[in-house]
């Protein structure tokens, strides 16, 4: 299926919740922009709009999609249908995989697979260190020069808890524009922590994960970037705390950015008293003060995106205790959904609020010019027809992912995705995937 | 009363004394030639530990074994259990044998929780202690204990101030305790060093003092928990001799309680660490009993959990 020639009117739509106009796909990138009605439909398949908002494709920093190594729990192709179901176009693979993305020859071929599968444009992120050990650093530059072009460094999932190492890090990515975004976890302090620390984890008897765990490595990177000049990305906040220090870096000019997940703008963690593993995540699910803190902050701008940390299990990794099981949750069908619900309806953020942290935001942070681009003429055609009334409950068993760990099931949430568009070509239509989910199986 | 026992938060003040009460008309059973009820003729209750506990198995064992219940004693240490699965399969496996009971026992805080609300089996469910979450049949042993030694072996514990001393934050049998006892109207007073409290402990219905001394003289009973050695590795405390200075219980102290207070400890103990061996043997130690008891209680447990209604 090729794009080229092909030609896509989508009348009556209203991009960033604007005026409503009809909007031309010419094809890979955006034809024409006109009134209703002022736009000739000859030749062109119709997307009726309805009055539904257009927002650029939207753009996730932080996914795991966990190949190679895992492909029981997620593959680059269905990891890519479930981004294009959730409005996405472009997605950053977190480098956990095994083997770990820590050189040029492993993030060329995730590359690749992304191109196969041919949903959304898959960005490797590299390992800071040399198997996410925190020992000694990658080879960070061939991974930059790679097919790949790698911008985003992370050892997520483990924290570059070493002070130097970090140092180092973010000084050797200043010679190609590259970010070290880091998982702000004190590894001490978190031995075995298995919930946020409170009085809940006191009760439920789970090891605490302190706040301060990962407002310590926050506040210590902050000052290590202002010190060398480098820019820092701070994955997953999720305390009031890293808020305060992130806002006073940014009140310094301190080049930093910080994401906040889907989960962390609703769900809390009272949900750990079901001792059901679904909601065990790293960070941790933190206090309501937390959630209304970081929803503050990603509306004022302090949190510059939202980004999923998109995480797929297979069952038995999850159908255990609480204890042996393992850490994180999906979010790529249901982000949009939960920032509509948490952000859009309560006022907190408007359409181009969205597109802002959903797409250009994220795509300036990863240094993808590509996406994230404003929906004028011109521009390529990547982006999501979003219907912000639709509710339906979450049913697990409805994802492309190949797991099932997902903590909204049975939630009455919004099911925004109508239309999803990659350089021209849709992906989604009507909600439903309309392209073959690559050669692979 | 619940259908499971997984908490002391489970039991109102109603449950809690009928528990009690009931435990007092079986412990006479305890006492007769033939130690044996037909109650629970022709019911399996099934003892899963998942985490070595000899005493705890066999008062469980005594207790369905004293109630005529058929017993099977299924250990799962040293099996697979490493990534949590066999959890799942096991309960699969006893709901096809037909356990009415399951008295479980696991290192992983909440996994009693999980074998009785994963739909996997629909035995009753009694939590034999669950990491460092509860272990309520053990608080209820120590109610009773304290109830027939402070209030006659009648009513609840009204007034009766009780003060537990050492590792909160890893223990059970505080969590459990506290909860009971509060419900049975007890006040009670935590002693230990700073860092072996639960971030949140203020919020516990209960005091909290990092001195053993001054609760002492106003104290009806003393529980020792055990403390140990290793986590003066991880820094709770710099050595075994500083933590049985400030939070041991010696003879100087003993003698600070007043005359009708009882000393316990849920064993097994640490003898010169947080008790030494002169008070655990001496005349106020009631350690003994509490094991006895706890046959009597386990015995009420199973015998209320699977449907007698009717007093025995």
């Amino acid at each position: 299926m090729t794009s080229n020639g092909t030609t896509y009117l989508l009348t009556d739509v209203r991009p960033l919740g604007g005026d409503p106009v009809d909007v031309r796909i010419d094809g890979e990138s955006i034809g024409a922009i006109g009134t209703r009605g002022s736009l000739a439909a000859e030749g062109a398949h119709v997307v009726a709009g309805a009055g539904r908002v257009l927002l650029p494709g939207l753009v996730d920093l932080h996914t795991h999609l966990r190949e190679p190594g895992r492909e029981d729990a997620e593959t680059v192709a269905t990891g890519s249908a479930a981004a294009a179901l959730g409005g996405f176009t472009a997605v950053h693979a977190m480098a956990n995989t095994e083997p770990v993305a820590d050189t040029a020859g492993v993030v060329e071929q995730v590359w690749h697979l992304g191109q196969q599968a041919g949903l959304v444009d898959v960005f490797p992120v590299g390992a800071v260190t040399v198997g996410l050990r925190g020992e000694r650093l990658a080879e960070l530059g061939a991974m930059a020069d790679s097919t790949a072009g790698v911008r985003v460094f992370s050892d997520d999932g483990r924290c570059v808890s070493d002070a130097v190492l970090m140092r180092r890090a973010l000084e050797y990515v200043k010679a190609f524009d590259g970010v070290i975004a880091q998982h702000s976890q004190e590894p001490r302090l978190t031995a075995d922590a298995q919930m946020n620390e409170g009085e809940l984890s006191g009760r439920l008897g789970l090891r605490g994960w302190p706040a301060v765990a990962e407002e310590a490595i926050i506040a210590r990177d902050v000052l290590l970037a202002d010190h060398v000049g480098s820019r820092l990305h701070v994955c997953h906040v999720s305390t009031a705390g890293s808020v305060e220090i992130i806002r006073w870096a940014k009140s310094r000019g301190i080049a930093v950015t910080a994401e906040v997940t889907p989960h962390h703008l609703l769900l809390t963690e009272d949900l750990a008293t079901s001792y059901d593993p679904v909601f065990k995540v790293n960070p941790p699910l933190r206090r309501p003060a937390d959630v209304a803190a970081v929803r503050e902050a990603l509306a004022d701008g302090t949190i510059d995106i939202v980004a999923t940390d998109h995480a797929p299990h297979p069952v038995e990794d999850k159908e255990c205790e609480w204890n042996v099981a393992a850490f994180g949750m999906l979010g790529l069908e249901q982000a949009l959904a939960v920032v509509i619900e948490t952000m859009v309806a309560p006022g907190l953020l408007d359409w181009a609020g969205v597109a802002d942290r959903l797409s250009s935001a994220p795509a300036r942070i990863g240094r993808r010019t590509g996406h994230g681009t404003p929906v004028e003429v011109g521009q390529p055609a990547n982006l999501v027809l979003v219907d912000p009334w639709a509710r339906r409950p979450v049913d697990p068993a409805a994802s492309a992912s190949r797991s099932r760990n997902n903590p909204y099931a049975g939630r009455d949430l919004p099911a925004p995705v109508v239309a999803t568009f990659l350089r021209g070509r849709p992906t989604v239509l009507d909600g439903a995937l309309c392209a073959p989910a690559g050669p692979r199986p | 009363m619940n259908r499971h026992l997984l908490s002391a938060a489970d039991l109102s003040h109603e449950d809690a004394v009928l528990v009690l009460d009931t435990a007092r008309e079986l412990a006479a059973v305890t006492g007769r030639a033939v130690k044996k009820l037909p109650t629970l003729r022709g019911r399996t209750v099934v003892n899963l530990f998942f985490e070595d506990s000899t005493r705890t198995r066999i008062s469980f064992e005594a207790a369905a074994k004293r109630l005529s219940a058929d017993v099977i004693n299924f250990s799962a240490k040293g099996s697979s259990v490493s990534k949590g699965e066999s959890l799942k399969d096991t309960a699969l496996t006893l709901q096809a044998m037909g356990a009415d009971a399951v008295v479980i026992r696991h290192s992983a805080s909440g996994a009693p929780h999980r074998l009785a609300h994963s739909g996997w089996i629909s035995a009753a469910v009694v939590n034999a202690g669950d990491g460092t979450h509860e272990h309520p049949t053990q608080a209820l042993l120590d109610a009773y204990t304290m109830r027939e030694h402070l209030a006659g072996g009648a009513g609840d514990l009204s007034g009766r101030r009780v003060t537990i001393v050492g590792d909160v934050l890893h223990s059970r049998v505080a969590r459990s305790n506290v909860l009971l006892l509060h419900t049975l109207g007890a006040e009670v007073t935590l002693v230990a060093p700073p860092t072996l409290l639960p971030v949140g402990v203020e919020t516990w219905p209960c005091e909290v003092s990092y001195d053993l001394d001054a609760p002492l003289p106003k104290s009806d009973a003393l529980m020792m928990l055990r403390v140990q050695r290793e986590r003066m590795d991880a820094a709770y405390f710099p050595s075994e001799r500083e933590y049985a200075r400030r939070y041991g219980l010696d003879a100087r102290r003993a003698a600070l309680l007043p005359d009708h207070a009882v000393v316990m400890h849920p064993g097994p103990m640490n003898r010169g660490m947080e008790i030494t061996a002169e008070v655990a043997d001496g005349p106020r130690s009631v350690i003994v009993e509490q094991v006895t008891n706890g046959v009597s209680i386990r015995m009420a447990v199973l015998y209320l959990l699977l449907g007698g209604a009717e007093p025995a």
